[in-house]
């Protein structure tokens, strides 16, 4: 990419979606070691692994924020649709016995509902209203699941959530049941939600519609005067990243085998914001970066007892003060001027991609 | 029905003067100050420790209160914000050393303080008796205190040389600049009456309420509810915000039983700004 001697519709596809062979090959390396280094290497060691698959998890959610920050909306309400994704598993398994492998989607489905209802409301409000309208919902999202009653059991929340079972085809075993103390079927699991992921959002954000959010980041009320249904598409946005944190949550309730409503606080929609800003909003691989920095920095920082908190504080200080536009910002700076076009929003619009094809 | 009426005016006036520090720092640097709440606490502890440790006069501990609140305010402004609003691309990021910020201040107070409530012992004893209302005299106290400090805040915005430069700030920076205004100084000066403020709020509420290290947030939130119902950075609107707030607690606690009545609140808030999303006072997507 970068450059500009280059007719972009004489490249191969999917160098113009981005993947050159240099990062194509980074890429490789990094599954590599991600799918088969790691977890041969720690098989042993539970605790390595429920670090990494709690990164992994935290990724995978915050990948939905980093989606709503390509409309240039500052999400904070992720944990409540985490919750709500974690409660409808809860409930579906352990009250009408239903599969796990079925909760998942489900509970996606469910919290992307809630999402796009919800969003359709508050959506309208932009800038430091939509934060703070958003942070507002997860403590009311969490006050509701905590007077619930029956349906939610209140405080004492739901615990005994059933583990995800074999899936088989014709009686062939394609999954086996998660055993008890086996954190390396959820660690792939995980991965596999993480992968999933990632092509999704690097799908959408390569295509049409990545341009019309990030049309829509730069200037909504010209978006709309250029014919995007602007209404119809940060509802869309939203709604996809919703179903993130519902799937999110549905895994986490399964691994951890409860859920209550203090599981997804305020605290927690910050943080899956942070890791966004943190990795870089410019970035597909910004929150995964993040999240796996921060998450693994913390744990790195357990020798220091009761300072780890105070530390961990100000390393999370000293990043965004050095880097305030994100860790993979470095990329760019090191790239110089070239990447730093790339990184300049294109004319935007329905017939933009016409006219990149021309 | 009375007492709900004195309970109300009470946490109004308290309610209006964190709010108030909330939308100076907004209307002025222009981000949300998401270490307010863990501000307000800060403020609390530094009167518990002047006041109930060291034994000091109760106003001699609100002073110290507001004088590190705002030592803290302006050294945010120097060492963080100025650098990240300079280099930042993206406008959202001063939201990340914002948030940055408040866990600082949380880590902080939770290496510091431990996980305890703090609480003070009161000020003043007795208990007043209005049309049937009963009104403590601690309470009295922080009314009176609160409703002096929003006085001067108002007084000093509206009539003093400073003041009237950070209203040219809000409006307009770069006209203001070419008026003369020395812009850097006049947002510290902004960061830190605004960060005293919430101090001195955490500081008159630790005698009513005891505070721990993890309040901030909740605080914040409250905040956030107040100034998105007056509109931020309009300084009627957060007094407005924090006397719809406050009654509307009041009320909520004599009706419901505990965490009803915040679901409440935010249902009605959410119902409010789909018909106003600017809030009573804002301006659109200020």
């Amino acid at each position: 990419m970068g450059m500009a001697a280059v007719d972009p519709a004489t490249r191969p596809t999917l160098v113009r979606m981005g993947l050159t062979p240099v990062r194509a090959l980074g890429l490789g390396l990094l599954a590599l070691a991600y799918l088969v280094a790691i977890p041969l290497y720690f098989a042993a060691s539970n605790y390595i692994l429920s670090v990494i698959i709690n990164a992994t998890l935290l990724s995978f959610i915050s990948l939905g924020v980093w989606l709503t920050f390509a409309i240039g909306r500052i999400n904070i309400s992720q944990g409540a649709y985490t919750l709500i994704g974690g409660y409808a598993t809860a409930i579906l398994s352990t009250r009408y016995g239903v599969s796990f492998w079925l909760c998942l989607p489900l509970s996606g489905l469910i919290a992307a509902a809630c999402g796009a209802l919800v969003g359709a409301a508050i959506l309208r409000l932009r800038g430091v209203y939509f934060a703070m309208i958003t942070l507002s919902l997860t403590e009311a999202v969490r006050l509701a699941f905590l007077n619930g009653g029956d349906f939610t059991r209140g405080a004492g929340g739901i615990v005994g959530i059933p583990r995800p079972g074999a899936i088989s085809v014709f009686g062939i075993t394609l999954v086996p049941a998660f055993a008890g103390a086996d954190s390396l079927s959820f660690y792939y699991l995980g991965a596999a939600l993480l992968i999933l992921g990632l092509l999704v959002i690097w799908r959408i954000h390569t295509s049409r519609l990545g341009w019309v959010f990030r049309s829509m980041r730069q200037n909504e009320d010209l978006a709309e005067s250029i014919g995007i249904n602007v209404a119809k598409y940060r509802i869309l946005a939203y709604a996809v990243c919703c179903a993130f944190g519902g799937m999110g949550g549905a895994f986490f309730a399964a691994y951890l085998q409860n859920i209550y409503p203090s599981t997804y606080s305020v605290t927690d929609s910050v943080y899956f914001m942070l890791y966004c800003f943190l990795g870089g909003l410019d970035f597909i691989f910004g929150a995964v970066a993040g999240a796996f920095l921060l998450v693994i920095s913390f744990e790195l920082l357990h020798d220091l007892q009761q300072y780890q908190a105070l530390i961990y504080g100000l390393v999370m200080i000293s990043f965004i003060l050095w880097l305030p536009n994100g860790i993979l910002s470095l990329s760019i700076r090191r790239a110089g001027r070239a990447e730093d076009e790339e990184v300049e929003v294109p004319p935007v619009g329905p017939g933009a991609e016409k006219e990149a094809a021309e | 029905m009375e007492q709900i009426i004195v309970n109300g005016v009470v946490l109004a006036a308290n309610y209006a003067l964190i709010a108030l520090g909330l939308t100076l720092i907004f209307g002025i640097m222009g981000f949300l100050n998401f270490a307010h709440g863990q501000m307000y606490m800060i403020g609390g502890f530094v009167v518990y420790y002047v006041y109930a440790i060291f034994g000091l006069n109760y106003f001699v501990a609100l002073v110290a209160c507001a004088l590190t609140l705002f030592v803290i305010g302006v050294l945010f402004e120097r060492l963080f914000f100025r650098r990240v609003l300079r280099i930042a691309t993206r406008e959202e990021n001063s939201m990340l050393l914002a948030v940055g910020t408040a866990l600082l201040l949380e880590n902080m107070a939770l290496t510091m303080f431990g996980e305890k409530q703090h609480g003070v012992p009161p000020i003043v004893t007795g208990v007043y008796r209005i049309f049937g209302a009963y009104l403590p005299a601690s309470r009295l106290l922080v009314l009176v205190i609160s409703l002096a400090l929003i006085v001067a805040l108002l007084l000093f915005v509206q009539y003093t040389k400073p003041g009237r430069a950070m209203r040219a700030v809000a409006q307009d920076k770069e006209v203001s600049y070419l008026m003369g205004v020395d812009v850097a100084r006049i947002s510290a000066l902004g960061f830190g009456i605004g960060a005293a403020l919430a101090g001195l709020a955490g500081g008159l509420l630790i005698t009513i309420s005891a505070i721990n290290s993890g309040i901030g947030t909740a605080v914040s939130i409250k905040a956030f509810i107040m100034i998105m119902i007056g509109g931020a950075g309009v300084v009627a609107g957060a007094i407005l915000g924090g006397v719809v707030l406050g009654f509307a607690e009041a009320i909520g606690y004599a009706l419901f039983p505990g965490s009803i009545t915040y679901l409440l609140i935010f249902i009605a808030m959410i119902l409010f700004l789909i018909i106003r999303p600017q809030g009573i006072m804002g301006k659109p997507w200020g």
